[in-house]
């Protein structure tokens, strides 16, 4: 049962094509899994996601990225399951961030061209889905369609 | 923007891993200190980092790794007395803690040698 379950989506860098189209493609599938889902990124990140859903059928709650950091760790909220998006060694850093801070299950979805190497730099508890993806989004999609929700 | 960018700051390294980052302030202060991810320096920056997060004090002047999501990671000194008493504050604490809950021995555990010793832990 996952209802009443809250889901976390934290987008890295948005300069991976992939990135925004899997953030919307997985909040959907978190949604009708019955997940409250909340994506969290960047101003221009969250700038992406929201553009591309202009009525809110599949994004319905955003948040600045750090500022959601800041609320975790006062307490004022907190999630069941986290997804990290990352291509870089930054967006592992706020991956490894998150899986400190917040009691969610974490995982880390890792992409683009160097996607095998910053995978095996992860070394913070997560499950991850590693996938060499950079425009075409089906090899992520297909990983992240095996994760039992 | 974090109230840190509008502080008066020194940039030590750029655009760099958090690995490296790390391994600078370890190798250049003179008193390093490990804090969790999401402890808050100044008014409203939380520290982001994979644990455990070095924090160095170099004379009055505090290093830090400060994150960016499209930039990477910077090291960034900033004078503070105030916040560098605060680190010492929380090592003491730390130390009392690992003291009451099974003596030197953990003690001893909470100061690893280095951070791939603490990590595999």
């Amino acid at each position: 049962m996952t209802e009443g379950k809250k889901a976390l989506l934290v987008m890295g860098c948005p300069e991976v094509p992939v990135q925004t189209s899997m953030v919307i493609y997985l909040a959907h599938k978190l949604d009708k899994a019955g997940y409250d889902v909340t994506v969290a990124g960047t101003d221009a990140a969250v700038k992406l996601v929201k553009t591309a859903d202009p009525e809110n059928h599949y994004i319905k709650k955003t948040a600045d990225v750090d500022q959601l950091i800041g609320e975790i760790v006062e307490q004022k909220i907190d999630f069941d399951i986290s997804f990290a998006f990352m291509h870089s060694d930054a967006g592992m850093t706020y991956g490894a961030t998150f899986s400190a801070i917040s009691k969610a299950r974490p995982y880390a979805i890792v992409f683009g061209k160097n996607a095998e190497a910053l995978a095996a730099s992860i070394d913070y508890p997560a499950e991850k889905i590693v996938a060499k993806a950079t425009h075409n989004p089906n090899p992520l999609k297909n990983k992240i369609d095996k994760v039992v929700l | 923007m974090s109230c840190v960018e509008q502080m008066k700051y020194k940039l030590y390294l750029e655009r760099t891993s958090f690995k490296d980052a790390r391994e600078y302030i370890e190798k250049n202060s003179e008193e390093v200190y490990y804090v969790d991810p999401g402890y808050k320096i100044f008014k409203d920056y939380y520290i982001i980092g994979v644990p455990p997060v070095a924090m160095g004090v170099r004379g009055k002047e505090m290093l830090f790794t400060y994150v960016k999501p499209c930039h990477g990671t910077f090291v960034m000194g900033i004078d503070s007395e105030e916040e560098i008493a605060r680190l010492r504050e929380n090592e003491g604490e730390k130390i009392k803690k690992s003291l009451k809950k099974g003596g030197p021995k953990e003690k001893a555990e909470a100061t690893p040698a280095s951070f791939g010793d603490m990590w595999k832990k």
